[in-house]
């Protein structure tokens, strides 16, 4: 049996979007900047799958562009806000806890003239309001904060942060990277407040390699590729139409009855988590109830080493990711768990389990008791 | 310009009689490595010679780098094969050639000839001074110097008429093949394939043992010693990888003998497996990447511990090697991109804060005492299930 909680890493392509990405390929491979036929039809495909994206969104068609996901959209929001807005100031606000395509793109600005705030998160990986308020300074350009945590799934209080730096200065931007939000909760960028947010397809079982990147109307980015003026110039290059597609597709699906789905995904959360609780010397990062995701546990296992659990689990069929990649040779501990100021004995023993619509409850039982028979065992050897 | 090689031997030619037995191994070589280049080779021995020679479009760069890598090479020569149509039709070769191999004439020269087909009607000096005018009279800018000349131009008069001058240097050592096959006891790190690699220069095939404890370490960390086995054998042809779950012994004997004990007794099982494996598989000798001092278990009270529990003879190439030139031989074979990754191997998942590294053989022998039947068990059902990769 194989039991897949990796989904918060990537997920399984649905045969619904593969069905589609084949059609892409095979019947609408022209390219939608040539003027014959061929073309039109790649580009009405690419068409519909902005409008589809936009009405999920609730935007207008136009504030739509389309990347290779996650980490391009992060770099173009940020590097290209920064550059287009250089003359009204040269601070960025950002987190501790973002994903590395944006705490190393805010560093690679840090090395190019701009100042970075990076703010602290409670215990359960909360931006404080309080904290942004008082990081704006009449140079913020940009606030940068994720929507949903990839580690420990909090879930972080965009609006909120929006309103604060938007009254303090209305032409300050906001950008959120909703890669692990988008198509678990119905974001409405425009009424959150919200300037800029990064999409990734491969989170929802869609295709690697595709994304979007939200763009409100009005806001101008400098560009980061310079080509033959595909998508208004901003983003140049023949569309990849299949992944753009696959995108829409698993947007599409993932919306249908979202509320559902939710709800058993946080069936399964709660199941996993309290099983876990039940067992001797371990810890749930993050918040259980509504303020985190629901498809995303952080655990801890004292006195084991995450990496070793992970192999254990995998040798009985089950994937899971370890909380912070880390080895004896590079210890690369979590900047996450560290910023929620956990306890060094969870730093390198958590474990991360994320789910999707098809994993189930028989499938949590198992890895349970694979959980209670591995833990002692693993437990009993050690470093000495 | 070179359709062909002329491969110099290194120790090779020392071998009295059995010459032919070292020349028909280095041939085999040759041939392995030339076969993933692009183009059709023929390797053959000529008059005491190996030639390699390529039969159309080839390329060029690539075989001279698979030769580098064969060992029992000296030197690889780059050479044009005339076909003897009078020694005027030979010195206008021979400048064309010079004309192409150096654009820049602003060099000094000396002729060789050397004339192995004696009814040629000029012998060797006459030859030289001919040669030598004729290039002279082609080119003003170049030089004649007796005693130390930029470039030899070589000219062999054989059945056909060789010409070279450029040497390129080869890998040295002894055709592989030619000295049995030794045990390599291959981990992730740094040291061991540079070990199996000095092995093999010296002529051994290789065989290879990795010691793996799942879930401790990883798939990764396996396919990472696979590459380094594949990365050794690009110069000692390909490698059986004998790969033994470690896991089951590792634990007992951490639950049965002192903490600080534990990497010695494990090196002491792993020497032993590797002993057994390497006779079943008709192994001269095991090799070890182990050099005084570099840890704990490389003490030489722990060598002597480790030595201890086999009869087969222990290679150990770099048992006087510092880091640095172990690191330098790595990097040069190309395996050093891999063997930093970071994976856990099975030596480090439970070594003690402060490993014992002087081992008495007496305490040594009370903890294996106490390991009793079981461990012989535990021992024997890694060796039957052991898994078998071939790299090459």
């Amino acid at each position: 049996m194989e039991i897949y909680f990796d989904n918060a890493a990537t997920t399984q392509v649905s045969p619904r979007v593969s069905a589609a990405i084949v059609q892409a390929m095979t019947q609408f491979y022209g390219n939608p900047s040539s003027l014959h036929h061929k073309g039109y039809e790649a580009e009405q495909a690419l068409k519909k799958a902005r409008t589809d994206l936009a009405s999920l969104l609730k935007v207008q068609e136009k504030e739509i562009l389309f990347t290779s996901g996650g980490t391009e959209s992060d770099n173009l929001a940020l590097i290209g806000a920064a550059y287009s807005r250089r003359r009204a100031g040269r601070h960025l606000i950002t987190t501790r806890v973002e994903h590395s395509a944006v705490l190393r793109t805010v560093a690679w600005l840090e090395n190019n003239g701009y100042q970075v705030t990076y703010l602290p998160v409670d215990a359960n990986g909360r931006v404080r309001p309080k904290d942004l308020q008082d990081a704006l300074t009449p140079e913020t350009i940009l606030v940068s904060v994720m929507y949903v945590n990839n580690e420990i799934g909090a879930r972080e209080p965009i609006e909120e942060l929006s309103r604060i730096a938007k009254a303090y200065n209305p032409s300050i931007l906001i950008h959120s990277d909703a890669v692990q939000a988008f198509g678990k909760y119905r974001i409405r960028p425009a009424q959150e407040g919200i300037d800029l947010m990064s999409v990734s397809a491969h989170k929802l079982h869609g295709p690697k390699g595709a994304g979007l990147l939200y763009i409100r109307d009005k806001v101008r980015l400098e560009p980061q590729l310079h080509g033959g003026g595909q998508q208004k110039d901003l983003r140049p290059g023949t569309e990849n139409v299949p992944g753009i597609i696959g995108l829409a597709e698993a947007a599409l699906e993932s919306y249908e009855e979202r509320e559902t789905k939710n709800e058993r995904l946080r069936a399964l959360k709660e199941r996993l988590l309290q099983g876990i609780l039940a067992l001797e010397d371990t810890h749930i990062h993050g918040l259980a109830d509504e303020g985190g995701a629901p498809h995303i546990v952080s655990a801890g296992f004292a006195g084991i080493r995450s990496e070793t659990l992970l192999h254990a689990l995998e040798e009985r069929g089950i994937y899971v990711s370890s909380g912070s990649a880390c080895s004896s040779n590079h210890p690369a501990v979590s900047g996450v768990l560290r910023a929620i100021a956990s306890e060094p004995q969870w730093l390198d023993s958590t474990l991360r389990f994320s789910f999707s619509d098809q994993n189930t409850e028989e499938e949590v039982d198992v890895c349970l008791a694979a959980l209670r028979k591995l833990l002692p065992m693993l437990r009993r050897y050690r470093r000495a | 310009m070179y359709q062909s090689f002329l491969i110099k031997y290194a120790e090779i030619a020392t071998k009295g009689k059995n010459r032919y037995l070292f020349e028909d191994a280095l041939v085999r070589q040759i041939r392995r490595a030339l076969k993933p280049v692009e183009g059709n080779f023929k390797v053959c021995k000529e008059q005491g010679r190996i030639y390699a020679h390529a039969e159309g479009a080839y390329d060029y760069d690539e075989a001279v780098e698979a030769l580098r890598r064969v060992f029992g090479i000296a030197a690889i020569c780059p050479v044009v094969i005339l076909k003897d149509e009078g020694f005027e039709k030979l010195a206008q070769d021979s400048i064309a050639y010079l004309d192409a191999a150096y654009p820049d004439k602003h060099i000094t020269f000396k002729v060789m000839a050397r004339r192995a087909r004696k009814n040629y009607p000029k012998d060797s000096c006459t030859i030289n001074a001919d040669l030598g005018e004729a290039i002279l009279n082609a080119f003003p800018e170049i030089r004649v110097d007796v005693h130390k000349p930029d470039i030899y131009l070589n000219v062999e008069i054989r059945e056909n008429i060789y010409v070279y001058s450029q040497s390129i240097p080869g890998a040295g050592g002894m055709p592989v093949g030619t000295a049995g096959k030794a045990m390599l006891l291959l981990s992730g790190g740094i040291d061991s394939p540079v070990a199996g690699y000095m092995i093999a220069k010296r002529g051994a095939k290789i065989d290879a043992v990795y010691f793996h404890a799942p879930p401790y370490t990883s798939e990764r960390a396996k396919q990472k010693v696979v590459d380094l086995a594949k990365q050794v054998a690009r110069y000692s042809g390909p490698i059986e990888l004998h790969v033994v779950n470690f896991t089951d012994i590792q634990m007992y004997i951490y639950d049965t003998c002192p903490h600080d004990q534990l990497t010695i007794l494990m090196r002491r099982y792993m020497m032993r497996i590797a002993e057994q494996i390497a006779l079943e598989n008709d192994c001269l000798g095991l090799v070890t990447g182990e050099s005084i001092g570099q840890v704990a278990s490389q003490t030489m009270q722990s060598l002597m511990a480790t030595n201890e529990v086999c009869t087969l003879p222990v290679y150990r190439p770099l048992i006087a090697f510092d880091k640095q030139d172990i690191v330098e031989i790595s990097e040069k074979i190309g395996a050093y991109e891999t063997s930093i990754l970071p994976y856990e191997d099975c030596c480090t998942i439970f070594v003690a804060k402060h490993p014992v590294t002087k081992p008495s053989l007496k305490v040594i022998a009370r903890s294996e005492e106490k390991l009793g039947g079981r461990i012989d068990e535990l021992v024997k059902t890694a060796l039957e299930t052991h898994e078998t990769i071939w790299a090459d």
